[in-house]
């Protein structure tokens, strides 16, 4: 386990109120998110997991009527005060959806176009930096002679990689996985969970996940919540052999409602 | 607790729980049985105590079967998990408990026909008292989820420990006494040495049943009789 390494806390949610209109979705959570840690974010459909999740990364800016109260520190400053630049937020707070988004063009442009938004590089460099994101996705070796061929072209599961490839490439801290296996195959699912194993060295992560034993697999620590709530927030391995509370239980067991 | 979504993985848990009380129920009656074989030199019943044994292991099989099966099934987790990893563990100490009644049946067998003063079996029926009624005990405190109940089983084995080392003493006076007691007296020490391990057994299911209840191992250490075993000059 970690618990020896330095942790450091990267992200602070505090005492987070989050307003679909007048429809409250989430009831003062408080959580840390520790640097090079995989945290997983379980509970049933409707549980606020998702979100959470989106408001780490002001995804709900894009919808009127949606606001969040409290704080959110990302390295100590508080990412919900308004006339934050969102798009240098959300590069350094990238984000994987559940059904893989290519873009329709070509899987190297896939890549490079996030970092043209960002940063402008000669060619050979740009060369670079889309192997680089496209090895450090687990899929260089299958796309390395089609870089000129669509990203539609590819399996559900490499477009996901193609995805994550395109998250890292922009060089983020932080990169939410929203459920980004539920469309897969195991294999392709395998490839991710490994993927994310070897990107926690060098990222902090956060999934969400319908699947408790992928959650049980790749994180090491567990958030449960339920209607809105954080119910429950401990390691990973003690959330699912001895949780502490009754409805951990009954949720990860398969006994809800 | 409320009932699972998927209902047949309740019937799952349940049927290896019933394996573990049927197999509960045959250990007991195993080690009662050796023990008043012993007393009565009743050969027949020894004979049907080591014939019971084959069920016993048969049974073990079955809960290691349906627990991997379930696993494979289920991915359990939290306290069905443990409630599983447990049964396994459980049923691997009752199908021991089996194998030490047998050997105490086996011993009946061969003291057959031997000189058997009863007062000197009555400290091995005394010690074989304890360990039925942890026995018992400890299998109440499974079926009932009872984690007091178990933790006091689990106190208490010094007991039998203390019990045995006197018997000891006592059947080593004995041989002293007479050397025509030895071979019986021999005999009778194996058969305390299988109770008292018996009762280590029920020992063991008692921190089974903690971990199962409550997901933590029993830290401490359980309060022992002294470990060395009598100095024999004394």
């Amino acid at each position: 386990m970690t618990e020896n390494k330095n942790i450091v806390e990267k992200i602070s949610i505090k005492k987070l109120d989050f307003y679909y209109g007048n429809s409250r979705a989430l009831k003062q959570v408080t959580l840390p998110l520790y640097q090079n840690m995989v945290t997983a974010f379980i509970g049933p459909s409707g549980c606020g997991k998702s979100t959470l999740l989106r408001v780490l990364n002001r995804m709900y800016d894009l919808y009127p009527n949606q606001h969040a109260e409290g704080e959110v520190l990302f390295e100590g400053e508080n990412i919900l005060v308004p006339g934050l630049d969102l798009n240098l937020l959300r590069a350094r707070i990238g984000m994987v959806f559940q059904k893989p988004t290519p873009f329709p063009m070509t899987i190297y442009e896939n890549i490079s176009f996030g970092i043209k938004l960002y940063e402008s590089l000669p060619k050979s460099e740009m060369d670079g930096r889309v192997e680089d994101s496209l090895r450090r996705a687990a899929i260089w070796d299958e796309v390395k002679d089609k870089l000129g061929q669509s990203g539609l072209s590819l399996s559900g599961g490499q477009q996901q990689r193609l995805c994550i490839a395109r998250t890292v490439a922009i060089r983020p801290d932080v990169i939410l996985f929203d459920e980004p296996c539920s469309a897969l195959d195991p294999i392709s699912t395998a490839k991710i969970e490994e993927l994310i194993d070897e990107l926690k060295s060098e990222y902090t992560i956060v999934i969400v996940t319908h699947n408790m034993q992928q959650a049980a697999r790749v994180s090491e620590k567990t958030a449960f919540m339920y209607l809105g709530e954080l119910i429950e927030f401990d390691d990973t391995s003690k959330m699912f052999t001895s949780p502490g509370d009754k409805r951990t239980q009954d949720y990860i067991t398969g006994r809800f409602g | 607790m409320p009932d699972h979504t998927v209902k047949s993985y309740d019937d799952d848990l349940m049927e290896i729980g019933r394996k573990i009380a049927e197999m509960g129920g045959i250990a007991e009656s195993m080690l009662s049985n050796s023990i008043t074989a012993l007393v009565k030199g009743d050969t027949v019943l020894a004979q049907r105590v080591i014939a019971t044994d084959p069920r016993l292991d048969a049974l073990e099989r079955e809960v290691e079967e349906k627990a991997t099966l379930t696993i494979a099934k289920r991915q359990p987790m939290a306290i069905d998990l443990r409630a599983i990893v447990s049964a396994i563990r459980i049923a691997s100490d009752l199908e021991r408990i089996g194998d030490l009644a047998k050997n105490v049946g086996k011993r009946v067998v061969a003291i057959d026909g031997q000189f058997a003063p009863q007062k000197i079996v009555g400290g091995v029926v005394h010690i074989s008292d304890l360990a039925l009624d942890r026995m018992k005990r400890v299998l109440d405190a499974y079926a009932q989820s009872d984690d007091a109940a178990a933790m006091d089983v689990w106190r208490h084995d010094e007991e039998i420990d203390n019990l045995y080392n006197s018997l000891f003493r006592e059947l080593l006076t004995y041989m002293m006494e007479d050397p025509r007691n030895i071979g019986f007296c021999a005999h009778l020490l194996f058969c305390a040495k299988n109770i008292e391990r018996i009762g280590d057994h029920a020992t063991n299911i008692a921190e089974t049943i903690h971990y199962l209840i409550t997901g933590e191992a029993i830290s401490v250490d359980r309060p022992r009789a002294s470990d060395a075993i009598i100095p024999l000059s004394t």
